[in-house]
């Protein structure tokens, strides 16, 4: 049976090339417009023949500064996320709790809570607070975004882990937190690394709370930065496209370095 | 790993052995089994609190917005008086509630279609064993991890009319005589915002069915094959049932974020041309945020978070019942 098909894996792998090459067209024209010369131009040639940085030095004059909150933003996302949602997921796991299941149940209806609810609340309180424009407050919004998914996530790897191996940690002395920090996090790490990431995307990519919760240019992530270009009458293209292109570096290089833990949170966290 | 010697394993009980001792010991372990369950509550206390916070409270908070006359000025004055169900006869008799309802469905169901059917083939093809096929296939979730913002950006850029890289590409092809209006035309506009959310959401659904895919056992196949089964018979009778759970959740999920999602429509078109592109999330946006009716703009959010949940159960329901008769 195998002989008969011997020709077919070539001929798979390149209708599995074409079908990428469809789907990341546009990306790769992302690339190819940002290093156009400046200007609303958006005719071009199929290969950049003639390389201009011009978009990449408009991008970086405006920009610069967006994408350092953005990154600030990210990171402290990632923290508040993991610190939230570690312990969460290990006691969803591990431990026998009366009510797991209606915090699971929780967990998902989150989900189906559209961030436009949350964001209409959320900036009536913070703006009687007075903590708009704020790199604290925007993390604890974004977190939204991953706390539940993380904690969904974690936990499948959580529960992966021996019965036998916690207890051995818990007869050695270890107490509870002990055990989760030096036994389980070691051992679930995949889950953890993945969450993490993804906590990462998640607010990176976040609009509808940079959108909502930030009023003037001193908090102001990347997204609302491409946004508002998107807004002007004269559109840079080259000066957008190379924004996006630097918007893009996290998503692809955690595709390239980190793919394993990408393709698993990508089908993991939501199934289960 | 920790070493385990016998006699360390050994500390469980302090208690004395029977007697009188035995009730007293009953009620102590009663009580130290409630200590531990606190002590094991507070590993979940934090993200009770997040939710309760960031997810709860705004639930809450907008629905008794929507019940006041909550607007700008409120911030101001502290006061937002109570209006009863004005917001939602407001909202529900404006001219545009229903032409935004119907571009809600129209763009959920359209993208949910072509997400699901392209994304299904995919998964399909992706299950064949091929070099690279591991590495194309993750390479294929990158639409899915960028910004949707940047997305819409590069999409504005392509459909672009004068000189967007699609009208070059079919212009030069001999197809049109002048530029298409992708996303300038009332008619096409929502069109155009649904084929960049298929392109969006496409890779999600390959990974999700993908994943269902490869719990279905080879042997199915193999003995089908013996049978005599075409791809097409294979398909429908092995495939397809047993993907059924796979399929109800990723459907499930699909709605949810489509009925919700706001960036794709105010990235590619801010809701026009004329309105024609406006969804229930960017019109609860554009009436909290830019015209500063908050207690409207909630109003228009918990109709949509209604017809989230109604979807959601009512879906849950016949498809449990499809998957067990």
């Amino acid at each position: 049976m195998h002989r008969a098909f011997l020709a077919r894996p070539a001929r798979d792998t390149i209708i599995g090339v074409l079908i990428l090459a469809v789907m990341l067209f546009p990306v790769y024209w992302m690339v190819n417009l940002s290093l156009q010369s400046s200007g609303s131009n958006l005719a071009s040639s199929f290969f950049p023949t003639s390389i201009h940085l011009d978009g990449y030095r408009t991008a970086l004059s405006d920009q610069s500064i967006n994408l350092l909150t953005s990154v600030l933003v990210s990171l402290g996302s990632v923290a508040l996320t993991l610190v939230v949602a570690i312990p969460a997921s290990y006691a969803l796991a591990q431990f026998r709790l009366r009510g797991v299941n209606a915090v699971l149940l929780i967990l998902a209806v989150t989900q189906m809570i559209p961030g436009i609810v949350v964001a209409n609340a959320l900036y009536s309180a913070y703006n009687s607070l007075g903590i708009l424009n704020n790199i604290v407050s925007l993390i604890f919004a974004d977190a939204s975004h991953s706390i539940p998914f993380a904690i969904l996530l974690i936990r499948t790897s959580m529960q992966a882990i021996p019965m036998s191996v916690l207890e051995a940690a818990r007869l050695d002395g270890a107490g509870r937190f002990k055990t989760l920090r030096s036994v389980a996090v070691p051992v679930a790490r995949n889950g953890v690394i993945t969450g993490a990431l993804f906590a990462f995307l998640f607010t990176w990519s976040d609009f509808v709370f940079a959108l909502t919760l930030t009023t003037t240019e001193a908090v102001r992530p990347i997204t609302l930065g491409i946004y508002n270009y998107l807004g002007a009458d004269q559109a840079d293209w080259s000066a957008i496209m190379a924004t996006s292109v630097l918007a893009s570096i996290p998503a692809i290089a955690l595709l390239i370095v980190a793919q394993r833990f990408i393709a698993a949170g990508a089908s993991g966290g939501a199934v289960k | 790993m920790t070493n385990v010697s016998p006699d360390t394993m050994t500390e469980t009980d302090h208690g004395a052995q029977g007697g009188p001792g035995r009730k007293k010991r009953a009620r102590a372990s009663v009580s130290r089994e409630r200590r531990n369950a606190a002590a094991q509550w507070a590993f979940v206390v934090p993200a009770l609190i997040y939710i309760a916070l960031f997810f709860a409270y705004p639930v809450i908070k907008n629905l008794v917005m929507s019940f006041q006359d909550y607007t700008a000025s409120s911030f101001y004055t502290g006061e937002a008086p109570l209006v009863g169900f004005s917001n939602y006869v407001t909202v529900l008799s404006g001219d545009q509630f229903f032409p935004t309802l119907r571009n809600s469905l129209v763009f959920t169901v359209g993208s949910i279609v072509g997400q699901f059917s392209l994304g299904l083939l995919a998964a399909v093809f992706f299950r064949r064993r091929f070099p690279l096929s591991t590495f194309l296939r993750s390479l294929l979730l990158l639409p899915w991890l960028l910004p949707v913002i940047v997305a819409t950006a590069l999409w504005r850029s392509l459909m672009d009319q004068d000189s967007g890289a699609i009208n070059t590409v079919l212009n030069a092809l001999g197809l049109i005589d002048t530029g298409i209006p992708w996303l300038s035309s009332p008619s096409i506009a929502l069109l155009s915002v649904i084929i960049v959310n298929i392109w969006i959401g496409i890779p999600f659904n390959v990974a999700i069915l993908y994943g269902g895919l490869q719990d279905i056992p080879d042997e199915l196949y193999e003995a089908a094959s013996l049978d005599g089964a075409g791809p097409w018979r294979s398909f429908r009778s092995i495939t397809w049932p047993l993907l059924r759970p796979t399929v109800t959740v990723v459907m499930l999920l699909g709605v949810i974020y489509t009925l919700r999602s706001l960036d794709v429509v105010l990235g590619l078109t801010r809701g026009g041309p004329a309105n024609s592109t406006q969804t229930l999330p960017t019109l609860s946006y554009f009436q909290s945020f830019q015209q500063f009716e908050f207690g409207q703009g909630a109003a228009t959010s918990n109709i949509l978070i209604v017809i989230a949940f109604v979807f959601a159960l009512f879906y849950l329901r016949t498809s449990r019942r499809d998957i067990t008769a």
